[in-house]
């Protein structure tokens, strides 16, 4: 009995880490070359570009989930994929989620190192390619911060997973969505448990970062 | 050395994302050629909170090796998910709704699978004495004439459907009093059993999830019995003319499974509190002839 406990509760715990992580890298992927060029170019509709992400931050999870489901639903346009209630599907959701709460803290801190560095690039002559990569790699620790918030929300939202993951269990149950579930048990101790290792888990992962952090910080040339 | 042992710390996390990514390749190339091997069953709540699958599946899973996916969600929901063909396999209560859906031609056939009963649960002092009811309307009249708080699942699942049509029954419209002492919480049955328990409320419950549900608070089942309370659960196979994604072969090895005497057997022999919680409805009878219903 304590044993498939434990059993459950690891598997519980790895698919929340390989979906909400897996959310992450993709969308940093995406989003920190989407922030750099927002910041450092200059098109016709940057300005409305950048209002749409910021306000993409405010997406409630739900309505990525219904919008997906709708989506991935067999009737739906992309419903031979057969996505839906599956751990792709999850991931999917939130690297929609954590989009845009990368792009814009990339955008807001390249955007400042460009004005303290400008003159200097400018003065090497720089190429648009050189300049941003420079920048990014200025950015680094505010880059490590901005992709600990997307985690933090990837990690903490239910309403995407719940709709697109179908909260199946062992395929699709994640640490929320077994709250959730728990919760409408009536198991209150056991849905605490659970809110108590999520808990933990942030913590860590936002200590571990903190020190990565203070590492990069430290002058490179030693 | 210093590139070396940041290399180090940040291995392990990135290792954990990149086996996510290969597990997302995997599961859009593994979707492509369509769950061989596994069932989708759209299922309503109380089958799910009450422990019947994680009584019944294990042995479903390991005597045909078919993996099942149970998705829970509410009755309506669950049919509606289904007619997208969003699922195999339907196990639900909702008998009228249930036809319909067979008549539509999104199902195949109609299974009775089981059934139990509704309670209606509520404050153990009972202010609207609703023990003493006659009839399940009567209780109803009553928890109105006293103005008590009554939670209603408010989810179109199939105790939802169930308790408009007892209201029906009743003569009585409680939506004018949504707000006031009817409450519609929009929620699966053991949320709603949270709420009732947190607000001293009457709701109606399946008997499944009432008995294992575990945050009962000051709530007492107060009343049963009723024939009107009668809750059969169905079992329906999606049908392939409406959805050709429909996994037919292990969908009808599923539904002869629960079907068969094995299957009704673990189904009644599920217990929570030492008490029987779904009652087999496809149970083979073997009166002479030894012709099975289940067919």
């Amino acid at each position: 009995m304590a044993a498939t406990f434990y059993r459950d509760l690891a598997e519980i715990v790895t698919l929340s880490l390989e979906v909400s992580l897996g959310a992450v890298v993709l969308a940093a992927l995406l989003a920190v070359p989407l922030g750099a060029v927002l910041a450092l170019g200059r098109f016709r509709g940057r300005g409305a570009l950048v209002l749409l992400v910021n306000a993409a931050m405010g997406l409630p999870p739900v309505v990525v989930g219904l919008g997906l489901y709708l989506l991935f639903s067999r009737a739906g346009p992309l419903g031979p994929l057969g996505l839906l209630y599956t751990p792709a599907a999850m991931i999917i959701a939130q690297t929609i989620l954590v989009i845009p709460i990368i792009a814009s803290f990339t955008r807001e801190t390249v955007e400042g190192l460009a004005a303290e560095y400008g003159d200097m690039l400018a003065v090497l002559r720089a190429g648009f390619g050189q300049r941003l990569l420079t920048l990014l790699v200025e950015a680094r620790p505010a880059l490590l911060t901005a992709i600990l918030a997307g985690l933090g929300r990837a990690l903490s939202e239910v309403g995407a997973v719940m709709i697109v993951g179908g909260n199946i269990a062992h395929y699709t149950r994640v640490m929320t969505t077994a709250i959730t579930l728990e919760t409408s048990k009536g198991n209150l101790a056991l849905a605490m448990a659970l809110g108590g290792i999520l808990l933990t888990l942030a913590l860590g992962l936002n200590l571990a970062v903190g020190l990565i952090r203070e590492r990069m910080q430290e002058p490179t040339h030693a | 050395m210093k590139i070396r042992s940041a290399l180090a710390r940040w291995c392990p996390a990135l290792v954990r994302p990149l086996l996510a990514l290969a597990l997302a390749a995997g599961a859009v190339l593994a979707g492509t050629g369509a769950g061989a091997g596994t069932l989708i069953v759209q299922s309503t709540t109380s089958t799910r909170n009450s422990g019947l699958y994680d009584h019944i599946l294990p042995a479903f899973e390991k005597d045909t090796g078919i993996k099942v996916k149970v998705v829970a969600v509410g009755t309506g929901q669950a049919l509606k998910n289904a007619a997208r063909c969003d699922g195999d396999v339907l196990v639900v209560h909702a008998k009228p709704d249930e036809e319909a859906f067979v008549a539509k031609g999104h199902g195949i056939r109609r299974h009775p699978l089981m059934h139990n009963d509704f309670v209606i649960v509520g404050p153990r002092d009972d202010p609207a004495d609703v023990r003493h009811a006659r009839s399940a309307a009567d209780a109803l009249t009553r928890i109105a004439k006293a103005g008590a708080p009554f939670v209603s699942r408010g989810d179109e699942s199939g105790t939802h459907k169930k308790e408009k049509a007892l209201w029906k029954a009743a003569g009585l419209d409680p939506s004018a009093a949504s707000g006031g002492w009817y409450r519609e919480a929009g929620a699966g049955m053991g949320a709603t059993l949270n709420m009732a328990a947190g607000m001293g409320a009457y709701t109606l419950s399946d008997r499944g999830t009432w008995l294992a549900f575990n945050n009962r608070g000051d709530l007492a089942l107060l009343f049963a019995g009723d024939p009107a309370l009668y809750n059969p659960y169905g079992l329906i196979i999606v049908n392939p003319a409406h959805c050709p994604n429909v996994n037919i072969e292990d969908a009808r090895v599923f539904r002869d499974w629960l079907l068969s005497e094995k299957g009704q057997r673990l189904i009644g022999s599920y217990r929570v509190h030492s008490e029987q919680l779904f009652f087999p409805d496809a149970l083979p009878q073997k009166d002479g002839n030894g012709k099975d219903k289940a067919e």
